[in-house]
Order: C-alpha cells, then sequence, then structure tokens
C-alpha cells in the first residue's frame, strides 16, 4: 500500500514538475509567488487530507476502470455488423440478481469511504488546541489579511510569521476566522484545506508546518472586485527568527526627527482615516497598520513587490496595481509625496 | 406503417403572408410550437454564454493578461453562470418536455396550454431583463452593469452596502420572473403526465423520459421555490430595510448560503434528470433492445430525487458547520451516487448482448457515459469532505461541474437534437456534419476541462480576473483556453447543421430510426392535433407490439 | 395515406385518470409550501437573535378572535362546496359569501394589529430581525390571503349573475383546495410567530 502510494506520489510530483518546468517559460523575471500543490503537504492536516485522497483516488480509480473495461468491451463486442443487422437481439427486460449486485457493491463502497472521511474529518476539525499553541486572529477585508496575536500584542497585515513545528514538540498555529465584510476563504494549500472567514460567524482552522519556508496561497472566495490579489504570504519561522520577528513587531513606530515632515503629511492626510501606526495618533482600522510596513516583502496583499517605485505608484495610482481596491489615489503633490516616502521607508 | 393521421389535399393548403405566421407564432398555446420556442430561446443563449465564456478564457490564458478588466471579467462569470443554467439548459429541456411529452403519452396537447404560453413569455421576459442590465443597472446615474456578485450572490456581497446601483437586483429580478415560469411549466407537465396519458398506458408503461419529466417538476416545485423565497428576502433587504442577511444587525451569510443551496444542489438534479431521460430513449432504439431494468430506472430516479434533497451544503463543507452536520451531508452525498451509478450500470446493461449502431444520437450517448462516470467520481472524492477542503472554491470544482454540465447534459441534449430532428422538421440532420461536430467537441471538450483539473490540485482559486506567473498555472490555462475555441468551432458545425438539413436534409419519414414508442407513429412533423384518433396502449413499446406481432412486449410485462 | 389509429385490442377497465385542475392545484400548494417553509425557518433561527429593539414577548398579542375567523371560513368553504354539488345554488352563494367576509375580516385583523405594533410599538420591517422576519411571514400570508379573497369574489359575482352551478363543482373545488392551504399555513405561521416565538 505504502509503495502504491509512493507511486503515484512520484507520478504526481513528475506531472506538477513537467508541469511547472514548461510554464517557467512564461513566468516573469520577479516572481514573488512560487507553485502550490495539494499533493505536497508540509502540515498535518494537509497531510491527513493527502492520505485520504490517495484512499479515495485508489477506490475511484478502479471503479472507473472496471466501469470503462465494461463500456468499451460492449461496444466493440455487441456493435452491429453486417451479418446481423437485419434481426433483432433476444429482448432481455433485465435481471433481478445483477441489480441486487450493482446495488450492494457500491453501498459498501460508499460505507467504507464515508468511515474513513469522518475519521479524518473529526480529527481535523474537532482538534483540540494545546496549550502552548500559538492563536493569531485573522479578520478578512476586502482585500487585505489583518492578523492580530493576541498572546504578543502584535498587529500586522498581509504576511503571517508562524513558528515552525518539531513534530516532536509541536507547536501548532490555531488561527481564528473573522471578516469585517463580505465571505473570504484562507487557504494555503501546503499547510492545509481552506476555511472560510463569514462575518458574524467566527470559523478556526489550524496548522503545524513541518519546515521553515515560505508558503503561498490565496482567497478562495469570490469577494468582490479584486478577490484575484488578495494572495496570502506565509513565513514559517524558526522559533528563533520567530521571536526576534514578534519583538520587532511590538516595538512602537520609530520617531525619526530627519522625516517629521513625511509624518506631518500623514497624519494631516486622509491616510489616519484608515491606517494605524503604532506610537502615532494614526488608529485608522479600516486598513493595513502600517507601524512595521517596511518589514513585509510586498504590498496590497501580495500584488506587488514592496519597493520604493511601487509603494510610490501605490500611493498615487493604486488602480495601477489593483485596480478597484479600496485604497484611494492620494493626489499628492510632488514634494509631500517624497516626504512620505522618506517617512514610510523608517517603517521598519 | 401507416400513420395516425387525416389526409388533407394539397390544393387546399395556401401559402400565408409573414406577418400572419409571425402572429401564429408569438399567440400559439400549441406544445409543439413552444417547445421549439423554448428551444430556439435556449440555443441563442448557448452562444450568448458561450461568447462569455470565450472572454473568461481568453483573459486567463496567460497570466497577468489585461483583456478585460476585473470589473467586467466579474460581470462575465456571473452572467455566464446565470445565462447558461437559467436561460439555455432549462428552456431547451423544458423544450424537449413540451414537445415530447403530450405525443409520448398519446395527448393532443399539455394539460394547460396557455398556462404553457405563459410560462415560456415569463421565462422569456426574464432572459431579457437580465441582459438589459448592461444597460440599465446602475441607473440613471451611471452607465448600466451586468450583475457581478457570481451567480450565487453570496450574502453579504449582494447586499446594498457591497452591490451598490441595481445591478443585482437585475440578477434578483429575472430569476424570480422565471423562477415562476418554471414553476408554471413544472405544474404543467405534472398534471398532463398524472391525467392526459392515452387508455391503456399505466404509469408502468411510460416511456422512461416521461417519467423523469415527471420526477423532474416534482423537484422543480420544490427546489425553485426555496430559491424565489431567498430573493425575495434579499429584496426585503435591499429596499425595505430589512435584515435577513445583515451580518450587522445579527443576520447570517450562512443562511443565505443554505437557501441557496437548498435551491441550487436539486437544480443541477433537475438539469440531469431530463439528460438521463434522453438516454434512456436513445441507447434502447440504437442498441436495438429494451432498457435494462424499467422499474429499477424508476425506482433510481424517484431515489436520486429524493436523496438530492438531502445532499446541499456539501457546497459548504468550509463554512464552519460542525463535524457532525459536514459528516451527515458527506453520506448523503455518496448516497445519492448510489442511485446514480445504478443508471450507468443499466444503460450499459441495455447495450450489452444488442446491435448498436453508431449513429450520432448514440455517439453523444456514448461520451455521455464515458464523461458522466469521470463527473461522478470526481464528485464523490469532494464528497470526502477534507478532500473537499482543498478542492472545493478551486478549478477543480469548476472542471468537475463542467464535466457534468457540458460532458454530461449536453452530450445528451445534443443527442436528443439529432434524435429528434427529424420528428420535428421532417429532415434528417447531417450524419456527416453530425460526426464532425461530435469529434470537435470531444476534443476540445476533453482539452479543456480534463487538463481543468489540474491548476486546481496546484492551488489555483475560481472566480479570479487574473494569476501570478510562478504558480505554474499559466500553462495549463493556455491548454484549456484552446479547448474551449476548439469547442466554439465545434458549435458552429452543430448550427450550420441544424440550418442546412432543415433545406436539404433527407426526408424522414414517421420512424426514421425504427424506434417503438408513440411520438414515432405519427407524421413528421407531426399534424397540429398529434391523433386523429386517440391511441391505446397494452405495452411499453407500443411500436414494437405492432411491428412484432408475434413477440409483444405486453406479454412480458 | 390511411388513418389507422394505434389501437391494441383487450383494453377492458374504463380508464379514469384524476381531474387536472386538481393535480395543478395540489401541485401549486406542493410549491407554495416550499416558499412558506423557506421564510418559517429564517423566523425560527432568528428567534432570539435581534441584537436590538422590541421583542415579541413585549408587543405581541395573540388574535384569536381573527383566527377563529379564519379558520372557520374553512369551515363555510367545504360546506359550500357540498351544497353546490347537490345543486342548491342559494346555499352555496351565502357560505361562499361568507367565506369571503370571513378571510376579509382577517386582513382586517392583520392590518389592525400592524398598525398597533409600528405606532404604539416602533417595530416595522426594518427595526430588528423580528421585525424583518415577523412582517415578511405573515405579510406572505396576508398576501396569499388576498389573492385567494380576490378570486373567491370573482367566483361569488359570476354565482351572483345565476352562472355558477353544479356543473362547476370541480373548478369551485379546486379554489377551496387553495383555500384551505390559507388557513393550514396560518395554523403553522400562528404556532410559530405567537406559541413558539414567544
Amino acid at each position: 500500500m505504502q509503495r502504491v502510494k509512493n507511486t503515484i506520489r512520484t507520478a504526481l510530483h513528475s506531472l506538477v514538475f513537467l508541469f511547472c518546468w514548461m510554464s517557467r517559460a512564461a513566468a516573469a523575471d520577479f516572481s514573488t509567488t512560487v507553485p502550490t500543490n495539494i499533493f505536497s503537504p508540509q502540515s498535518t492536516p494537509a497531510r491527513s487530507i493527502f492520505h485520504l485522497s490517495m484512499f479515495v483516488l485508489t477506490i475511484t480509480g478502479i471503479i472507473f476502470a472496471v466501469v470503462c473495461t465494461l463500456l468499451v468491451y460492449s461496444l466493440s463486442k455487441f456493435r452491429a455488423s453486417s451479418a446481423n443487422a437485419n434481426s433483432e437481439p433476444a429482448q432481455v427486460y433485465g435481471s433481478t440478481q445483477i441489480e441486487l449486485a450493482w446495488t450492494i457493491i457500491p453501498v459498501l463502497i460508499v460505507v467504507v469511504l464515508f468511515l474513513a472521511t469522518t475519521r479524518v474529518l473529526h480529527a481535523i476539525q474537532d482538534a483540540p488546541m494545546p496549550a502552548n499553541a500559538l492563536q493569531v486572529t485573522v479578520i478578512g477585508h476586502q482585500f487585505w489579511w489583518e492578523y492580530r496575536y493576541p498572546q504578543l500584542g502584535v498587529v500586522t497585515a498581509n504576511e503571517l510569521h508562524i513558528p515552525v513545528s518539531d513534530p516532536a514538540h509541536p507547536m501548532p498555529t490555531f488561527l481564528q476566522l473573522l471578516s469585517a465584510d463580505t465571505d473570504h476563504s484562507f487557504w494555503i494549500p501546503e499547510l492545509a484545506g481552506k476555511t472560510d472567514l463569514v462575518p458574524n460567524h467566527p470559523n478556526r482552522m489550524w496548522m503545524d508546518p513541518e519546515h521553515s519556508g515560505i508558503f503561498i496561497g490565496q482567497c478562495a472566495q469570490y469577494c468582490g472586485t479584486q478577490h484575484a490579489k488578495m494572495l496570502l504570504r506565509v513565513s514559517v519561522d524558526t522559533p528563533d527568527d520567530f521571536a526576534e520577528w514578534v519583538r520587532e513587531q511590538r516595538r512602537t513606530a520609530v520617531a525619526d526627527e530627519r522625516v517629521a515632515a513625511g509624518r506631518q503629511v500623514f497624519e494631516a492626510t486622509a491616510c489616519v482615516n484608515c491606517h494605524s501606526i503604532n506610537g502615532t495618533m494614526a488608529n485608522g482600522r479600516f486598513g493595513p497598520d502600517l507601524t512595521h510596513l517596511m518589514s513585509r516583502t510586498t504590498i496590497a496583499a501580495g500584488a506587488a513587490l514592496n519597493t520604493p517605485e511601487n509603494l510610490r505608484l501605490w500611493i498615487q495610482n493604486p488602480d495601477a496595481i489593483k485596480r478597484g481596491s479600496l485604497m484611494p489615489a492620494m493626489q499628492l503633490s510632488k514634494s509631500d509625496l517624497d516626504a512620505l516616502m522618506g517617512y514610510l521607508e523608517t517603517l521598519r | 406503417m401507416s400513420s395516425n393521421t387525416i389526409a388533407i389535399p394539397a390544393l387546399q393548403v395556401e401559402e400565408k403572408p409573414w406577418i400572419d405566421t409571425l402572429h401564429e407564432w408569438v399567440t400559439t398555446v400549441d406544445h409543439k410550437r413552444l417547445g421549439i420556442l423554448y428551444i430556439v430561446y435556449g440555443l441563442m443563449f448557448l452562444v450568448v454564454g458561450g461568447v462569455e465564456a470565450l472572454i473568461i478564457r481568453v483573459q486567463l490564458m496567460h497570466s497577468h493578461n489585461d483583456f478585460v478588466s476585473p470589473q467586467v471579467f466579474n460581470r462575465m462569470f456571473t452572467m455566464h453562470g446565470t445565462t447558461m443554467i437559467f436561460f439555455m439548459v432549462m428552456p431547451v429541456l423544458f423544450g424537449f418536455a413540451n414537445y415530447l411529452v403530450p405525443l409520448m403519452i398519446g395527448a393532443r396537447d399539455m394539460a394547460f396550454p396557455r398556462l404553457n404560453a405563459f410560462s415560456f413569455w415569463l421565462t422569456a421576459f426574464g432572459g431579457i431583463l437580465l441582459y438589459f442590465s448592461f444597460f440599465g443597472g446602475s441607473g440613471l446615474y451611471g452607465a448600466g452593469n451586468a450583475p457581478d456578485v457570481g451567480w450565487w450572490a453570496y450574502a453579504p456581497l449582494g447586499a446594498r452596502a457591497f452591490s451598490p446601483g441595481h445591478s443585482s437586483d437585475y440578477w434578483t429580478l429575472s430569476l424570480l420572473a422565471s423562477g415562476f415560469g418554471s414553476i408554471g411549466t413544472a405544474i404543467n407537465i405534472i398534471a398532463t403526465v398524472l391525467c392526459m396519458r392515452c387508455p391503456g398506458m399505466k404509469l408502468g408503461r411510460m416511456p422512461l423520459l416521461v417519467w423523469l419529466y415527471l420526477v423532474m417538476g416534482g423537484m422543480v416545485l420544490i427546489a425553485i421555490t426555496p430559491l424565489s423565497a431567498a430573493q425575495i428576502m434579499l429584496l426585503i433587504d435591499r429596499y425595505l430595510g430589512g435584515h435577513f442577511f445583515d451580518t450587522q444587525a445579527g443576520g447570517s451569510a450562512v443562511l443565505w448560503m443554505h437557501f441557496f443551496w437548498i435551491f441550487g444542489h436539486p437544480e443541477v438534479y433537475i438539469l440531469v434528470i431530463p439528460a438521463f431521460g434522453f438516454l434512456s430513449e436513445i441507447i434502447p432504439v440504437f442498441s436495438r433492445k429494451p432498457i435494462f431494468g424499467y422499474p429499477v430506472m424508476v425506482a433510481a430516479t424517484v431515489a436520486i430525487g429524493l436523496v438530492s434533497t438531502s445532499v446541499w451544503a456539501h457546497h459548504m463543507f468550509t463554512v464552519g458547520m460542525n463535524s457532525y452536520a459536514n459528516s451527515f451531508f458527506a453520506i448523503t452525498t455518496m448516497a445519492v451516487g448510489i442511485p446514480t451509478g445504478i443508471k450507468i450500470f443499466n444503460w450499459i446493461g441495455t447495450m450489452w448482448g444488442g446491435r448498436i449502431q453508431f449513429k450520432v444520437p448514440m455517439l453523444f450517448c456514448i461520451g455521455f457515459l464515458f464523461q458522466f462516470l469521470i463527473a461522478g467520481l470526481t464528485g464523490i472524492i469532494q464528497a470526502t469532505v477534507p478532500v473537499d477542503w482543498q478542492l472545493t472554491l478551486s478549478y477543480f470544482v469548476v472542471a468537475h461541474f463542467h464535466y457534468v454540465i457540458v460532458g454530461g447534459i449536453l452530450f445528451a441534449t445534443f443527442g436528443a437534437f439529432y434524435y429528434w430532428y427529424p420528428k420535428v422538421t421532417g429532415r434528417m440532420l447531417s450524419e456527416r456534419l453530425g460526426k464532425w461536430h461530435f469529434w470537435l467537441f470531444f476534443i476540445g471538450f476533453h482539452m479543456t476541462f480534463d487538463v481543468m483539473h489540474i491548476p486546481g490540485l496546484l492551488g489555483m482559486p475560481r472566480r479570479i480576473y487574473t494569476y501570478e506567473p510562478g504558480r505554474g498555472w499559466d500553462t495549463l490555462n493556455l491548454i484549456v483556453s484552446i479547448g474551449a475555441a476548439i469547442q466554439a468551432i465545434a458549435i458552429l458545425v452543430f448550427a450550420w447543421n441544424l440550418v442546412i438539413s432543415y433545406f436539404k436534409g433527407a426526408k424522414a419519414g414517421n420512424d426514421p430510426w425504427d424506434a417503438w414508442t408513440l411520438e414515432w407513429s405519427t407524421s413528421s412533423p407531426p399534424p397540429v392535433y398529434n391523433f386523429a384518433t386517440v391511441p391505446a396502449v397494452a405495452s411499453r413499446r407500443p411500436l414494437w407490439d405492432l411491428k412484432h406481432p408475434e413477440d409483444p412486449d405486453s406479454q412480458y410485462e | 395515406m390511411s388513418a389507422a389509429a394505434i389501437s391494441i385490442p383487450g383494453i377492458q377497465q374504463p380508464w379514469n385518470l384524476p381531474y387536472r385542475g386538481k393535480v395543478a392545484m395540489a401541485s401549486l400548494i406542493i410549491a407554495e409550501s416550499a416558499i412558506f417553509t423557506i421564510f418559517v425557518v429564517a423566523y425560527l433561527f432568528y428567534i432570539g437573535k435581534s441584537l436590538t429593539g422590541p421583542t415579541p414577548r413585549e408587543v405581541l398579542e395573540t388574535p384569536i378572535f381573527f383566527t377563529i375567523c379564519l379558520l372557520s371560513s374553512s369551515l363555510t368553504i367545504h360546506y359550500a362546496g357540498k351544497f353546490l354539488q347537490r345543486g342548491k345554488r342559494g346555499a352555496f352563494l351565502s357560505l361562499w359569501s361568507l367565506t369571503v367576509v370571513l378571510g376579509g375580516l382577517f386582513l382586517f385583523g392583520t392590518g389592525l394589529e400592524w398598525r398597533r405594533l409600528i405606532y404604539e410599538h416602533g417595530l416595522t420591517i426594518s427595526t430588528n430581525l423580528f421585525g424583518t422576519t415577523y412582517y415578511s411571514l405573515v405579510g406572505l400570508h396576508a398576501f396569499h390571503v388576498t389573492v385567494g379573497i380576490l378570486m373567491l369574489a370573482i367566483v361569488a359575482i359570476f354565482a351572483f349573475a345565476g352562472r355558477v352551478g353544479a356543473e362547476h363543482s370541480r373548478r369551485v373545488e379546486v379554489l377551496s383546495l387553495y383555500w384551505h392551504f390559507v388557513d393550514a399555513v396560518w395554523v403553522v405561521v400562528f404556532t410559530v410567530v405567537y406559541v413558539l416565538g414567544r
């Protein structure tokens, strides 16, 4: 059984590799994303799902082979030929035994499948939260992700950092999923199945990634115009890196006198209606928290790399990056924008 | 084989002015004409919905494409889904029901001819209202636009706050109108089947197509109405300040999902059950054997109808229902696969031991069998809930349901076209063009929908107007799009066949396929009164009994 | 071309199928039941979930008298039908008209109740979840009562002009079926709103 699974897994990986290699040719030079694959689980829920999928694929594969064979056989064996075309074949109306047989066998298959399904279902969905689990509250917005770490006092956006979970001493991350507006869905294929974020209906999911690295996903429930660019980027950190990241995120914003002019621009324009910067008077909740904006690889929920050019463009003309997003074009003068950029670049 | 008609000398048939012909068609209450109107209406929307699909596929051909804006793309997938389901498949299926059911049961017309006409025009109005949204969607203060909330219009996306203007109202009102039209036709079908059968045609002697339409009609009554109810609630929210789905006032977005899918899942069985009916008529004739296991086929259909009303939340496995609810819907979803599988086995059993003729209707049915098998199996895969947590809302499920609707229902419907076109028009469709149509469509279909499963497995969600180049989805999407273009060409071949055969097709005669049900005893096309004298039957295959008086079915049933 | 009929000899029994009007009305009732079920489910689901505003316990008064009016109208319409079957047109018209009056009384009662709720307690369809679900459910039912009364009134007008006789019994019975359905729905709505919901 294990060899069968491994063979199927190798075949699937080869197929995926082939397709990825074929599409590399079309890929742009820069890419903030990498291929993902539900058959490369890196976490317990994804792995349980993978094993169950191998099981059901085997069963359905066998059913397909059997029925297809019957179909192809009947088409070739019982075709009309010039010899027999002028007479009618025996007019058979049915057979109770055959009907019973092909009712009972499917019933048994269903029973087996259902038992396997419900076991994995309960194991994932009803898993108790251990005391040492990291808790993160995820709030879905049109079209970005808000992350709050209640135990650690951290608030950030769009790029989630969680610690790696050593199978010997597991430290899973439990996500509470909420929504500020419409429905969204949190999907990182290699870490877990997706779970929706529904307003007025808190949900819960968990994952325990086995290896550190960057994991990619995106919103999977149509949430409006820019559903397509509500991307997910999860950084699974080693315990030390994670602790370092938490320390950085908990600091208030740097107060650098050299960029006071830029900070003035930020505080005097509409920026503060939507954005928060810890340690200043800006505490808007509609848009992402910008206290540590420069600690992120991407902006606009993964729609663009976090470079000065992109950030400038995002502020002046967000539609160029993410048309239909709820970030307004700020219409700043060049000098204001330059000052503001200087300020934003200090938000590490 | 003499036909049940009254001869009219040729001299008495005059040429009519075109305006009178048009007036007759618009005011008709005849089931055959209404059937044709429904089908032509559906075919027009097949083209419109198909163009919307092509726009989607061109946009998704490669990453970061900008063929259309995100706003236009979102309208395209919303309109594509809404159009194809409500204004293509439903009308075409109701059209076949209208045309065939009275003929197959030996009746003069449907039970309520005027209700029939009213229902058709109500449905037709609904479609026109939906497309008017392109002009009127935003009201007076802006250019109009079509609905862009997906064909499910999930709350709260459909609420005033997230869907300003009137685009969502066009979605709601057009479907309310056509929904009431569907209910009218369903009532008509049920009353016709239960009350208008010719003498001797007990329920156990009806053609399977009639049985299947009876079950479909019953399902329409209890499935369409929840959508109507939910849409009335949405209108109350949008216009009277109601809070049914207003999450800020304690309302529930999940309640909309339940109501929608209580409609939505039985709806897809409503769509597939007539396709099963087409298969159950065509396969026996081209295998030269009666359907294998008629009583089991009836029982399986009723079972499917009943069980399918209990599976709806398998569309909601990721919404956060508790594990017991998820398990319940898993078992019911797997259970509904059992009678469905039994039907597939019975069709193979019909072909087994037969003398199979590979005419075009049969080719399409064989395509159905192969493809519906695969579609059913990918359905079972998704019924294993945790696996569905990966596969749902991705291109895997988009591939699955197109496999059912295109690979299954549309193939069966093409078969029905080739099979009954001679009866309706008196001419045969071209076998040669039919084979081109079949093979082009088969190749295009598989190129698109086989490959489409893979991006889903690689993490591609649905309803996205573009995607990042590094995900590895580019080449796959390109292949999918090319397959779509091939299918479009096949549809053009089909359309050409329909038109050219009307004028140049071989004359069909009453019974070109040597079939066994009552519609083949009339002329092609049938006279307006269908049967000069009311038939009386003693078995399920009255024409077999007449053609084989030494070995009639009536002595075995 | 000869005109031979498809006819297999040997059909002995008389061939009787149900009356299509009744089958159609039964089908319509099934469809309408599904619509009402959804509204009832919404009502039940939202019991106790309003975030603000008047609660059912605070503002609802059980409409006993008007319920009796509506339910007894089922009796009057039933006997009206029986009289028509026996050709007794006068009795039919009296009982039929009484049905219309009782239905009208019920609607009047609903109107009174709504006026009280709106003006004395400030409960409207947009106040809270209770308001939304209450007015929708009771309103949907009242709408069906109104349509029923209109149809009954049309028949009454024809009966008054002497045009309705025993030969129309079957059709009249189809309308009665609808009226009984409307009453049955009220039994459910009454239980859900005034008994369970408080």
